[in-house]
């Protein structure tokens, strides 16, 4: 049964990769996992999501002020760009290296449009990490070994 | 080899306002670490008292006394940049001799230089990764008392990463040489340099040989000390 449930776990995986929502920085938070800290994936992701979140919902309520304040966004989308990057989420990184420039250049629009880009990455890598994590307990619970990825950076 | 007969146990204080970074970070060292968020609770916990800057003299919190092998921090964060934090941690008597690692996600070469000049002992990029990690294990012996270790890494960006003793201290010394000719306006903490390079100098003999005496670090009795917010 976990036979099964591996070979899904490691197409699932294969298929991230290529599609680029995960990068090789995944790989490495997976190969700290070990026997006194299983559950040190799940943390990590989980401090992603809730860091996220906030930050999200901080653009939000900064972009949506009458003096939009730039160097507040800045900061934040810095702080999302170095998580997502710390996780391995690459193309929540990538939608805020953009969102980063439509800043320097102060465009409230262009920000919006980022935003929003940001957050539906977001949204994707978040369901997807989900899935991959049930897919983690549903093996160990069949009594399986989470398979090692291999570094796809 | 030498590190087969030290118990690794060492402590390292990470600083950074990201607490995933921190978590990262605590696991890649995968020994007990301490972490705080800010510059300024740093060297808090370091032990710094503002009124005597000039020379730190540690005022602990508690009877404990913490022992701290290395200290790895993120460049950017609000209120005092890593950088900050350690050109604070260089101007302190006790605490420069604590290897200073500096992280950041920016590939900036005049920061990453001027880091080094200041007397970071490693720069990395982030996200740290195994690789980085494996490099600071030289730099953490170095501050362990027992026989000295050589550093198994050579990096072209790290000048104290020397075979040989001599070489080492020559090298710090340029290191320090090239950071005066910078600091033309402050010369107290010139002075404060060219004594520390002499002190250098002899802490690095000193500390192979044994604890040096004039360590008056304080040190916990054991484990995990988390202050992050």
């Amino acid at each position: 049964m976990e036979v099964q449930l591996q070979r899904s776990y490691l197409e699932y995986c294969n298929a991230l990769f290529r599609e680029g929502f995960l990068d090789g920085q995944f790989v490495q938070l997976q190969m700290l996992r070990d026997d006194s800290n299983p559950d040190f994936v799940m943390e990590v992701v989980i401090l992603f999501f809730e860091d996220s979140q906030r930050i999200l919902n901080e653009l939000s309520k900064t972009l949506d002020e009458q003096n939009v304040d730039f160097k507040k966004i800045d900061a934040n989308v810095h702080q999302l760009k170095g998580s997502s990057s710390s996780i391995g989420a690459q193309r929540v990184r990538n939608a805020c290296i953009a969102f980063r420039s439509f800043c320097d250049a102060q465009d409230v629009e262009s920000c919006l449009r980022c935003l929003q880009q940001v957050q539906q990455e977001y949204l994707l890598v978040k369901s997807k990490l989900e899935a991959l994590l049930r897919l983690e307990q549903q093996i160990v619970a069949a009594g399986g070994v989470v398979p090692t990825l291999n570094d796809f950076s | 080899m030498g590190l087969a007969t030290v118990e690794a146990q060492f402590h390292v204080l990470a600083v950074d306002d990201s607490l995933i970074d921190r978590k990262l970070i605590e696991m890649l060292l995968k020994k007990t670490s301490y972490q705080v968020d800010s510059g300024s609770k740093a060297l808090e916990f370091l032990g710094w008292n503002d009124e005597n800057s000039n020379e730190a003299f540690f005022s602990p919190k508690t009877n404990q006394e913490v022992e701290v092998n290395l200290i790895i921090t993120d460049y950017c964060m609000p209120g005092m940049t890593g950088y900050d934090l350690l050109k604070k941690i260089k101007e302190s008597a006790v605490l420069r001799d604590i290897p200073v690692v500096i992280m950041s996600s920016e590939n900036v070469p005049s920061r990453i230089n001027r880091c080094l000049e200041e007397g970071a002992d490693e720069f990395f990029l982030k996200p740290v990764r195994l690789a980085d990690v494996n490099k600071l294990k030289p730099h953490i012996m170095k501050t362990k008392t027992k026989e000295s270790q050589k550093p198994e890494n050579q990096d072209d960006n790290d000048e104290e990463n020397q075979e040989s003793e001599e070489n080492n201290n020559s090298t710090s010394n340029k290191q320090v040489e090239e950071t005066q000719d910078q600091l033309q306006s402050e010369s107290p903490s010139q002075q404060q340099q060219t004594a520390s390079s002499n002190n250098n100098n002899s802490k690095r003999k000193s500390m192979d040989e044994g604890v040096s005496p004039d360590r008056t670090r304080p040190r916990y009795n054991n484990g995990l000390t988390v202050m992050s917010n």
